[in-house]
C-alpha cells in the first residue's frame, strides 16, 4: 500500500509539473481568444532543451553551471516532502516543512548566484529582485505554517495538512490560502510579480536571473521551476481540498483536478491582472504576511 | 584530570607570545614558537575537554586567593565550560597557523610581536572565564580577555581608524565591566559568597533576582553585541586583523552569550518576563543586525553585523529556554538551549571561515571595499571555495551545520504552539516567522557578497592582480569547511555533548538526552546526504548532456549592447538597494547624490552608505551632552599627583569615619 502511494507520489511528482505549465498558457490563450500552443508545449520545449547545445560566457565559473543543477535537485527533494493525498509523504518526519523552505533558499542562492556570475547588470538586477521578494514571501509562508501547526497539533506536513479543520477555523485557513496563492504567485515569478513572457529584459525577475543559460542547463532550471510551482500548487490543493476518502482511485484523481484548478486560476489572474509596479511589489507581500498573521491571531484567543 | 589539562592550555597560550619578544624584530623564529605554542595549547586543553566528555572526570580545583575576601582560585568544567572551550582552543589554534601567512613577522616587524603577546594573552583569558568558578576570578579573567581584545583591535595604531574603534570597544568594554561589578555584587548580597554556585529557592526577593538578570543582559549584552548595544561591534571586527577578527567574531562575543548562559543557570525559577525579552532582543538583533549588514559596503564591516545577526539566533534560543523553564516544558528548555549551543559552535564555525576568507582577500587585494572585486572566483579558487560554504552556512542552508541549529530552534518554536493549548509560552511561536525572514535577508546578504566579490569580472586593477594565498592560510579554512560539513550531516555525534551542555545549564532536567534524541536529527542527516547524493546526480545529468552537444563559449548576452565593460556590472550597493529601501526606517541610509545640470553634465560621484544608527544618533550624541556636564568636574583635576594623593587621604578617611564605630 505505501510502496503503491509512494510511487504514484513520485511517477506524478515527476511528470505532472510541466503539464501545469501548459494549462496556464492554455488558459491565458482562452482569454486572449488565441488558440495558443499545445498543452504539453513544455514537455516538447524540455526534450528540445536536453537535445540542444549551449553557449556558456567567458566570464562564467563552475558556480554558473551549479545554479541549475541546484535549482532542480533542491525543487527534485521538495517534492518528495509535500503531501499530496491522505497524510502520507515520501519522506515524512517532525519539522520537515522547515527543511522545504530551506531547500527553496538553497536553490534561490544559487541560481542568483549564477546570474551574478555572468557580470550582467541584467541579470544582478534579476537576482537582487528575486532574493529581495522571497524575503517577504518566507514569513508570510511560515505564518501560514504556525496556523496548520496549531490547529494539528502536528510538526509534519503531511498530519499539518492532512485535514484542516475549515468547520471551525474556516476564516484562518481562508486566511492563509489566499496569503499561501500571493506566495505561489510570487515565487513562481508569475503575474502581477514578474511576466514570464515580457519581453523587456529591464523589468523581470526570474526569466532575466537566466537570460545567460541555454541548453540542457537550460531546460534544467525550466523543468525545476515547474517542479516549484507544483510543489507551491499542492500546498494549495491540500488546504483547500480537505477530502480524504479512503480510495485512492478516487482521491488521486480530485488532487489532479484540484492542480490543473490552480493552474487555471493562475492563468485567469494573469489574463486578468496587469503586473505591478516593482516598488508595488513589497506592499502586496507585506499584505500576504498580514494576511496569514491574523489568520494566527484569530487562532489565539 | 581536564581541569589540569585545560589550565595547563591557559597557561601555554598565555605564554606563547612572550617569547618572540626576545627574538628580534624580522625573525620569523618568535613566530613559529608562538604557533607551535600555541598548538600544543589547543592540544592540552581539547584534551582536557575530550577527556571531561569521554570519562566526565572533573575534579574541581578551589585554592583561596587571598586577594579580596571571598576570591577563590576556583576552575571546574562542566557540559558548558567544555562546550565553550572547544571554539576558544579551536579558533585560536587555527587562526594562529593562518597568521603565518597574513601576518607575517617580516611583513609587520614593528607589531608582529605584540599582536602575538596578546593573541595568546585573549586566548587564555577566554578559556579561564569559561572555567572559572569564582566571580573575582571570572571578572578578572574577563578583563585579561578584555583588555586583550584592545591591544589587537589597535594592532595597527598609528593609523586612526584603528585607534578610534579601539576607543569605542574601550568605553564599552569598561561599561560593561562596571555592570559586571554590580552583577557579582548582588549575586554575593544573594548567596553570601562569589563562588558561582546555583541559587537556592527562596535565597533573593524577585525584585533581586530580575536586578542580577538585568546587569547580566547589560553587561553580558554588551560583549555579545546585542541590538542596540552592539555599538563597538562593526568597526572592531572590521579594523582588527582577519584572524583577529576571526577570533573576536568567533570567540570573544560568544563570551558575552557564555555568561548570560551560565547566570541564568544559576537564577531559580525564571519569570516569563525574562525569556520573552530574551526572544524579543533575539529578533530584533537578528533581523536589524542582517538589515544593517545588507547595506554594509565594507567586507568586514558586513561580517561583523552577521555577527549581531547570529548572536540575535542565538539568544532565541536562549529566551526559548527560559520560557520552557518558567512554563515547566522540558521540551522547549532542551531544543531552546541545545539550538542555542549549537549554534554558538556553528558560529564560531562559520563566520571565522569567513573572516579567514575574508582576509584572503584582503591579503590578496588590499581592500576591504566590496564594489572593489569582483571575478576572485578565477584566481583564488580555492579561498572562493571555502568562502561560499561558510555562506551557504551562515545562512541556515542544508545540508550544512547553520541548518541544524536552525532546525532546533526551529522545532521549539512551533513546539511552543502545539503541545498544549493557550499557554503562555505560545507567543513564542511568532518568532519563527521572524527567523524565517533573518533567514531569508541573510541569503539576500551572502549572495550579494559573494556575487560581487567573486564573480563577475575584475573591478579594479587590485582585485584583478590577485593572486591565491599560501598554504598555511587555506588550511585552517578547509579544517572549518570539513568542520561545517560534518555538523551538517551527522548532527548526531554532538547530540550527546549539547545534552550534557543542556543538563549542565538546568540541572532540574533529568532527560535531555532523551528529549534532544527525539528531535530528528537522523532524518536531517539523512536528507543532507541525499541532497549531496542528489546534487552530484544531477551535476553529472548536466555533464553528460554537455559532452553530448556542442559548447561554446561567448560574451555574455548584453541585451543587444556589444561593448560591456566590468564597471557595468550589477554592484553590490545596486543589489542591495532595494532591501535598504525596504529597512530605511531604521536603517537611515546616508546618500550623496550629485545635482545633474545641463544637457551635457560632467563627470561627477554619487556616495551611499548605511552608518550605525545607534551609534551616531544615540551613542555618540549623549556622550557629547555627557563630557558638558562632566566638564564641571575638571574643577578637581589639578594635574598635580600631591593634590589627587589628598583626595585619597580624604576619601579613606571618610570610609573609615563611616564603617568605624
Amino acid at each position: 500500500m505505501d510502496i503503491t502511494h509512494n510511487a504514484v507520489h513520485i511517477i506524478l511528482a515527476f511528470s505532472m509539473p510541466p503539464l501545469l505549465l501548459g494549462v496556464i498558457a492554455k488558459t491565458k490563450a482562452v482569454f486572449a481568444g488565441r488558440v495558443g500552443p499545445p498543452v504539453l508545449q513544455a514537455y516538447y520545449d524540455l526534450a528540445k532543451l536536453f537535445r540542444k547545445g549551449s553557449v556558456f560566457s567567458t566570464t562564467t565559473t563552475w558556480v554558473f553551471r551549479a545554479g541549475p543543477v541546484v535549482g532542480l535537485v533542491t525543487a527534485g527533494l521538495a517534492v518528495l516532502l509535500v503531501p499530496l493525498v491522505h497524510d502520507k509523504t515520501p519522506i515524512p518526519f517532525t519539522g520537515d516543512f522547515i527543511l522545504l523552505a530551506y531547500l527553496f533558499g538553497l536553490g534561490r542562492f544559487f541560481t542568483a548566484s549564477a546570474a551574478l556570475d555572468t557580470g550582467s547588470a541584467f541579470e544582478g538586477m534579476g537576482a537582487a529582485r528575486e532574493v529581495t521578494f522571497a524575503c517577504l514571501a518566507e514569513p508570510a509562508l511560515f505564518l501560514g505554517l504556525l496556523v496548520l501547526a496549531k490547529l494539528s497539533g502536528s510538526l509534519s506536513l503531511a498530519t499539518m495538512l492532512a485535514k484542516p479543520d475549515w468547520v471551525n477555523a474556516g476564516a484562518s485557513l481562508a486566511l492563509v490560502l489566499l496569503s499561501w496563492f500571493i506566495v505561489l504567485l510570487a515565487e513562481n515569478s508569475r503575474i502581477p510579480f514578474d511576466d514570464p513572457n515580457t519581453h523587456l529584459e529591464l523589468t523581470m525577475i526570474h526569466e532575466v536571473m537566466v537570460l545567460d543559460h541555454s541548453g540542457p542547463a537550460l531546460g534544467m532550471i525550466l523543468y525545476g521551476a515547474a517542479l516549484k510551482f507544483f510543489v507551491f500548487g499542492a500546498l494549495i490543493v491540500r488546504l483547500a481540498i480537505p477530502v480524504a476518502t479512503d480510495y485512492p482511485w478516487l482521491d488521486w484523481p480530485i488532487f489532479v483536478g484540484g492542480m490543473l484548478a490552480v493552474a487555471v486560476a493562475v492563468g485567469v489572474v494573469e489574463s486578468t491582472m496587469a503586473r505591478l509596479r516593482l516598488t508595488h511589489v513589497p506592499i502586496l507581500l507585506v499584505a500576504a504576511c498580514l494576511l496569514s498573521a491574523f489568520g494566527i491571531i484569530l487562532l489565539m484567543r | 584530570m581536564s581541569e589540569v589539562l585545560v589550565l595547563l592550555g591557559t597557561t601555554l597560550a598565555a605564554s606563547s607570545g612572550i617569547p618572540g619578544l626576545f627574538l628580534g624584530r624580522r625573525t620569523p623564529a618568535g613566530q613559529w614558537l608562538a604557533t607551535l605554542l600555541t598548538v600544543a595549547a589547543a592540544g592540552f586543553g581539547l584534551s582536557g575537554v575530550g577527556v571531561f566528555w569521554a570519562w566526565g572526570d572533573s575534579r574541581p580545583i578551589d585554592v583561596p586567593w587571598p586577594i579580596v575576601s571571598g576570591a577563590a582560585f576556583a576552575v571546574a568544567v562542566d557540559g558548558l565550560s567544555a562546550l565553550f572551550l572547544v571554539p576558544v582552543f579551536l579558533i585560536s589554534l587555527l587562526g594562529s597557523v593562518y597568521g603565518l601567512g597574513y601576518w607575517k613577522q617580516s611583513e609587520h616587524p614593528e607589531n608582529g610581536r605584540k599582536l602575538r603577546l596578546f593573541y595568546g594573552l585573549l586566548t587564555a583569558g577566554m578559556a579561564l572565564v569559561v572555567v572559572a568558578r569564582n566571580g573575582i576570578l571570572f571578572l578578572a579573567a574577563w578583563e585579561v580577555m578584555a583588555l586583550a581584545a584592545f591591544f589587537l583591535v589597535t594592532t595597527e595604531d598609528h593609523q586612526r581608524p584603528a585607534r578610534e574603534a579601539g576607543w569605542i570597544y574601550l568605553v564599552a568594554t569598561h561599561t560593561a565591566t562596571l555592570v559586571l561589578f554590580a552583577l557579582f555584587a548582588l549575586l554575593h548580597a544573594a548567596s553570601h559568597s562569589f563562588a558561582l554556585v546555583p541559587l537556592k529557592d527562596g535565597a533573593a526577593t524577585p525584585g533581586m533576582l530580575t536586578a542580577i538578570f538585568v546587569c547580566a543582559l547589560v553587561g553580558f549584552g554588551v560583549k555579545a553585541g546585542i541590538m542596540p548595544l552592539h555599538v563597538w561591534l562593526p568597526s572592531a571586527h572590521a579594523i582588527a586583523p582577519s584572524h583577529v577578527s576571526a577570533l573576536m567574531s568567533g570567540v570573544i562575543i560568544k563570551m558575552g552569550v557564555y555568561g548570560l548562559f551560565r547566570v541564568t543557570s544559576l537564577l531559580p525559577n525564571p519569570p516569563l518576563a525574562w525569556g520573552g525579552t530574551l526572544l524579543g532582543l533575539g529578533v530584533v538583533s537578528g533581523i536589524l543586525g542582517v538589515a544593517f549588514a545588507i547595506g554594509q559596503h565594507d567586507l568586514k564591516r558586513l561580517l561583523a553585523y552577521h555577527s549581531i545577526e547570529n548572536i540575535g539566533i542565538i539568544i532565541m534560543g536562549l529566551g526559548l529556554a527560559l520560557l520552557g523553564r518558567s512554563v515547566g516544558r522540558a521540551d522547549l528548555v532542551v531544543l531552546g538551549a541545545a539550538g542555542g549551543l549549537l549554534h554558538v559552535w556553528n558560529h564560531a564555525l562559520f563566520k571565522a571561515l569567513l573572516f579567514l576568507g575574508a582576509g584572503s582577500v584582503i591579503h590578496a587585494t588590499h581592500t576591504r571595499e566590496i564594489d572593489h572585486l569582483g571575478g576572485l572566483s578565477r584566481r583564488m579558487p580555492y579561498t572562493a571555495f571555502c568562502f561560499l560554504v561558510g555562506a551557504v552556512a551562515i545562512c541556515g542552508l542544508p545540508p550544512l551545520n547553520g541548518f541544524v541549529s536552525e532546525f532546533l530552534v526551529y522545532l521549539g518554536l512551533f513546539g511552543s504552539l502545539t503541545r498544549d493549548k493557550g499557554s503562555a509560552a505560545a507567543g513564542a511561536a511568532l518568532a519563527a516567522p521572524a527567523l524565517a525572514l533573518i533567514g531569508a535577508l541573510a541569503v539576500a546578504c551572502f549572495v550579494k557578497v559573494y556575487g560581487a566579490v567573486f564573480l563577475g569580472t575584475a573591478r579594479s586593477p587590485h582585485a584583478d592582480d590577485a593572486h591565491e594565498s599560501g598554504p598555511s592560510m587555506i588550511a585552517p579554512m578547509g579544517v572549518l569547511v570539513a568542520c561545517c560539513l560534518v555538523i551538517g550531516l551527522a548532527p548526531g555525534w554532538v547530540a550527546p555533548l549539547l545534552a550534557q551542555g543542556v543538563s549542565a545549564w538546568d540541572r532540574s532536567l533529568d532527560n535531555a538526552g532523551a528529549e534532544l534524541a527525539a528531535a530528528p536529527l537522523g532524518w536531517v542527516s539523512l536528507m543532507g546526504l541525499v541532497l549531496l547524493a542528489g546534487l552530484l546526480l544531477g551535476g553529472g545529468l548536466l555533464w553528460c548532456c554537455l559532452r553530448r552537444s556542442d559548447v561554446a563559449r561567448g560574451a555574455t548576452w548584453g541585451c543587444g549592447y556589444v561593448a560591456p565593460t566590468a564597471r557595468m556590472q550589477y554592484t553590490s550597493s545596486s543589489f542591495a538597494q532595494m532591501l535598504v529601501g525596504l529597512f530605511a526606517r531604521v536603517l537611515l541610509p546616508r546618500t550623496r547624490r550629485p545635482a545633474v545640470v545641463g544637457l551635457f553634465p560632467q563627470g561627477t560621484a554619487f556616495h551611499s552608505d548605511v552608518p550605525d544608527t545607534v551609534l551616531d544618533r544615540a551613542v555618540l550624541p549623549a556622550f557629547r551632552s555627557g563630557a558638558w556636564l562632566f566638564s564641571w568636574f575638571r574643577v578637581f583635576q589639578q594635574g598635580s599627583i600631591q593634590t589627587y594623593i589628598l583626595y585619597i587621604f580624604l576619601a579613606l578617611i571618610a570610609l573609615l569615619l563611616w564603617r568605624g564605630p
